[in-house]
């Protein structure tokens, strides 16, 4: 009896993975998922920060997929390597900050490599001719498989037959009929297959699985990057990112200002590295203070505008505390600014 | 036996599960990983990532802001 072969199925949480990954389990393969965390995921963050959101059910999408797979998840923290992908992508960015043709031939390089560690056969990809205007184009997925180094060991089920015939098909590991040839955006066939396999539970996320396919985001890391010269960043900076209301009245500096009490809890817990304002006289958020050489005119200003998302925003004067990194806290007493005085160019 | 925590406060998912599946790479069949996390989100995942990967939770504590889940290691394979 031959051997059973092993393949690593690239687990993103959408229908898409799961469809691929259960087409060649099908077929009798051994499957595992593997699941990469750039630090953009889309992925219950801000349902894990915010309160309204908090009785929501939050699960990890990739997870979900590999229990109703029944099969192993590794999921790998790229957070540093994912950075020279984004920095400097070969092939340019999409619509928004996002290198998606770039992260997918790393992607499929980083399983490429898993696949030689782990003694596996094969890797498996969700994609389709025609989904995607970057990264899943006829002309673009030859690419994925050369520039990643997984060549014909790169396994596309939903649409192998409008390809090449792979390494897996020619050895007969897997059943090139048993494979399919969907192609472009609809998702009427990938909905069959839903019904073929018996499958209930999936998720769909709105508006894909990265934050940097999207226009707000992105606007937000242009300017953390515009604003210190540098386009290097930590995990927490592109955290931030996602929480809070973020403006930007001055140049030099950047306030965030917690929208409700969850974000409040959770940036507390950088508190200790920015200067932040807090209300005394009224319930009202935290905000933190990011930038260099703030004066006492700009902490006034921004204190002034933490007042006016505190519920004393209608008061004569509210009262503040301000801390600054290198002199600790002192209190102020604030007029709230005037909606009509929050110039819409600041938010970022 | 041997006890080890994993400190995930202020990590939010899946960074939890990754700490927890990074502790557990090498260690022995009954030893006890307890993740301390801040993301309510570890309540479902560190379960789910436990049963695909046939390890056991053996104590939940708390249910919000401070949660300490104790993972019992089984399956070293």
């Amino acid at each position: 009896m031959s051997e059973q072969k092993k393949a690593v199925a690239l687990i993103s949480g959408g229908l898409d993975s799961m469809l691929a990954a259960k087409i060649v389990q099908e077929q009798g393969v051994h499957v595992e998922g593997i699941n990469f965390y750039t630090g953009f995921c889309v992925e219950g963050h801000t349902h894990a920060i915010r309160r309204k959101d908090r009785d929501k059910q939050k699960r990890n999408n990739a997870l979900r997929v590999a229990e109703q797979l029944g099969i192993k998840l590794h999921i790998a923290d790229v957070v540093e390597p994912y950075k020279a992908v984004l920095l400097n992508p070969r092939h340019g960015y999409g619509a928004n900050m996002n290198p998606c043709l770039d992260c997918k031939i790393f992607m499929v390089s980083r399983a490429r490599k898993w696949i030689e560690t782990h003694d596996f056969d094969f890797i498996i990809t969700g994609e389709v001719v025609g989904q995607r205007p970057m990264s899943q184009r006829r002309d673009t997925m030859p690419l994925v498989s050369r520039q990643s180094g997984a060549d014909d060991l790169l396994l596309r089920p939903l649409c192998a037959r409008n390809l090449p015939p792979t390494l897996p098909e020619r050895q007969g590991w897997v059943d090139r009929n048993r494979l399919y040839d969907i192609s472009g955006r609809s998702r009427k066939r990938q909905m069959a297959l839903v019904e073929e396999f018996g499958i209930t539970d999936y998720a769909q996320p709105a508006g894909g699985c990265c934050f940097l396919t999207d226009a707000s985001y992105s606007a937000k890391l242009r300017d953390l990057w515009a604003s210190r010269g540098s386009r290097e960043y930590e995990l927490d900076d592109i955290i931030l990112l996602k929480v809070g209301r973020h403006l930007r009245p001055r140049p030099h500096f950047k306030i965030i200002v917690a929208r409700e009490e969850g974000e409040t809890r959770f940036l507390e817990g950088y508190r200790h590295r920015f200067s932040h304002i807090r209300t005394l006289s009224h319930a009202g958020p935290l905000t933190l203070l990011d930038g260099d050489g703030i004066t006492d005119d700009d902490l006034h200003l921004a204190a002034r505008i933490a007042a006016r998302y505190s519920q004393g925003r209608d008061a004569d004067t509210v009262e503040v505390s301000v801390t600054r990194q290198e002199s600790g806290t002192s209190k102020l007493e604030v007029t709230p600014l005037p909606p009509g005085e929050i110039d819409p160019g600041w938010t970022v | 036996m041997s006890r080890y925590i994993v400190d995930a406060r202020g990590l939010l998912c899946p960074l939890p599960v990754i700490r927890v599946q990074d502790r557990v790479a090498g260690l022995k069949p009954g030893d006890l990983v307890e993740a301390i996390c801040s993301d309510p989100g570890a309540l479902n995942d560190i379960p789910a990532w436990c049963k695909i990967n046939g390890h056991q939770i053996v104590e939940t504590i708390g249910e919000r802001d401070e949660i300490r889940i104790t993972v019992k290691v089984c399956n070293t394979r």
